[in-house]
């Protein structure tokens, strides 16, 4: 008699450590993907802002035809990718195509004077960093996230109930050095 | 960033201690009137219901006084869109699902608060000032350091503190004035003489006392704050140093007053609203802890 007790106390205590586990994993879960969808909205958002710099830049900018391609093509590389890392990567060459865009821009001072182009850069520089916010935002998640399903017991469980590790938002550590900026 | 959840259970249990003692106090105050005119139990209902109802609104509109106390005006992203950008990249970066409103105040002064009920209710006042003088990542400091505050509910309790003790600061008040000229003449019972008389003596001690005590807590705990507020701000935009360049900014201020800042709004402000103070009593009755520690802490992160 008291074994089966003892027994059903033990079973309960487990049902119930798995139901709870299961729920804050599916949580965590839902606010890494929320997370990431921030980082979707920002990426849109600048992707959106582009085609208005361009036209406002182009007129002053004969000579930078190539820097002004090299914006279009990282743009639609970043409208491409689906994956989380080729998002990264194609995020972080957009935004070293635009700071050298921009650093190109100081070269021309009727275009630095341009009301529109300067609203377009407040927008934009605004864009990049909530971009930057959003990523730090969601890698600190699925942080969060990986580790409690790498922490002891936890891992025997999530692994079987079907949870794996979130990828974080980074660009390799190639693409992070500096913009080369030619004149 | 995650602020522990504690902090944010302990600022809501915080609040609703403070209006429960809130609503004691304003029962006893009312209880002391009532017996000046002859009728106690009428005076602690009355106050009581009425300190429950206005405990309720300024839940709901406190910040609304607040903001308008200290000439905050509403703005738009046309007019600021540097300070809205500054604003929504920290929203995202704590993961708060609104944008705190935005308002400024008309100020050469270097300042900034937040207030509201909470992360769904917020808003963040800066000085036309602070945005002037302070670059890029100074702003998004000052910005991080108010958006923790909103996170953790510190706001709340804020803005409860504020508006709650503020009133019972002028009811004691009025205590003490229909003591001094109203009540006396008016007590025709010599029965219980004693009774009354110490009865009466507790209720001016309370009357002095509780804004003292009132002024106390609320010191203690704000000094805190800021300095947790800069911690988990400094993790909000990854850079402590923005956050202390801009406080040396505000500290080496030659004009530090806020016009329309008074005692009750101070604790809501980054940087104390008065200028520097050097005496003793000064320190001790500061709501800020001193501008160079907050500057040391952040530059040794």
């Amino acid at each position: 008699m008291q074994t089966w007790l003892i027994i059903t106390i033990v079973i309960s205590v487990v049902v119930l450590f798995v139901i709870l586990l299961y729920n804050s994993l599916i949580r965590l879960k839902n606010q890494v993907k929320n997370s990431f969808a921030q980082i979707d909205v920002q990426l849109k958002r600048r992707n959106d802002l582009i085609p208005n710099l361009v036209n406002s830049v182009k007129g002053y900018m004969k000579h930078e035809k190539s820097v002004l391609e090299n914006i279009t093509k990282a743009r639609s590389a970043v409208m491409g990718a689906s994956s989380v890392e080729g998002k990264a990567k194609a995020s972080s060459e957009l935004t070293n195509t635009l700071k050298s865009l921009f650093a190109v821009a100081e070269g021309y001072p009727d275009l630095k004077a341009n009301q529109n182009f300067i609203q377009l850069q407040e927008e934009i520089t605004g864009t990049e960093n909530k971009i930057s916010y959003a990523r730090q935002h969601y890698n600190d998640m699925v942080m969060l996230f990986n580790t409690k399903i790498q922490k002891f017991p936890n891992n025997i469980i999530a692994n079987s109930l079907g949870f794996s590790d979130e990828e974080s938002f980074e660009a390799t550590a190639q693409e992070r050095k500096n913009v080369k900026v030619e004149f | 960033m995650r602020i522990s959840f504690n902090e944010v259970r302990n600022n809501k249990i915080k609040s609703y201690v403070l209006i429960f003692f809130f609503i004691i106090i304003i029962g006893v105050l009312g209880s002391i009137i009532g017996l000046i005119y002859n009728n106690i139990y009428l005076g602690l209902i009355l106050s009581m219901g009425a300190g429950l109802i206005y405990s309720m609104f300024v839940f709901k509109s406190g910040d609304k006084m607040i903001l308008t106390m200290s000439g905050a005006k509403p703005v738009t992203k046309k007019e600021f869109p540097h300070l809205f950008h500054t604003i929504e990249g920290l929203q995202i970066s704590a993961g708060l699902k609104t944008t705190p409103k935005a308002y400024v105040i008309k100020d050469t002064a270097l300042n900034a608060f937040a207030t509201g009920r909470d992360p769904e209710h917020s808003s963040i006042t800066v000085t036309t000032g602070l945005m002037d003088k302070l670059n890029r990542e100074e702003l998004e400091g000052v910005i991080a350091h108010e958006m923790s505050h909103i996170k953790n509910y510190d706001i709340r309790f804020m803005m409860l503190t504020t508006v709650l003790i503020g009133i019972v600061t002028l009811l004691s008040d009025f205590i003490l004035r229909s003591f001094l000229w109203g009540g006396m003449g008016r007590r025709r019972n010599n029965d219980n003489n004693n009774m009354t008389l110490i009865l009466i003596a507790i209720g001016l001690l309370l009357a002095i006392l509780t804004p003292i005590i009132g002024e106390m807590i609320r010191l203690a705990i704000s000094r805190k704050r800021e300095y947790m507020a800069d911690a988990s701000g400094a993790t909000l935009t990854r850079y402590p140093l923005g956050l202390a360049n801009a406080l040396k900014k505000i500290s080496q201020d030659p004009d530090p007053l806020v016009e329309k800042a008074n005692k009750a709004t101070a604790h809501l402000f980054i940087s104390t609203p008065f200028g520097k103070k050097k005496s003793l009593m000064g320190k001790l009755f500061s709501t800020h802890p001193p501008i160079q520690d907050r500057i040391k802490k952040l530059e040794e992160m």
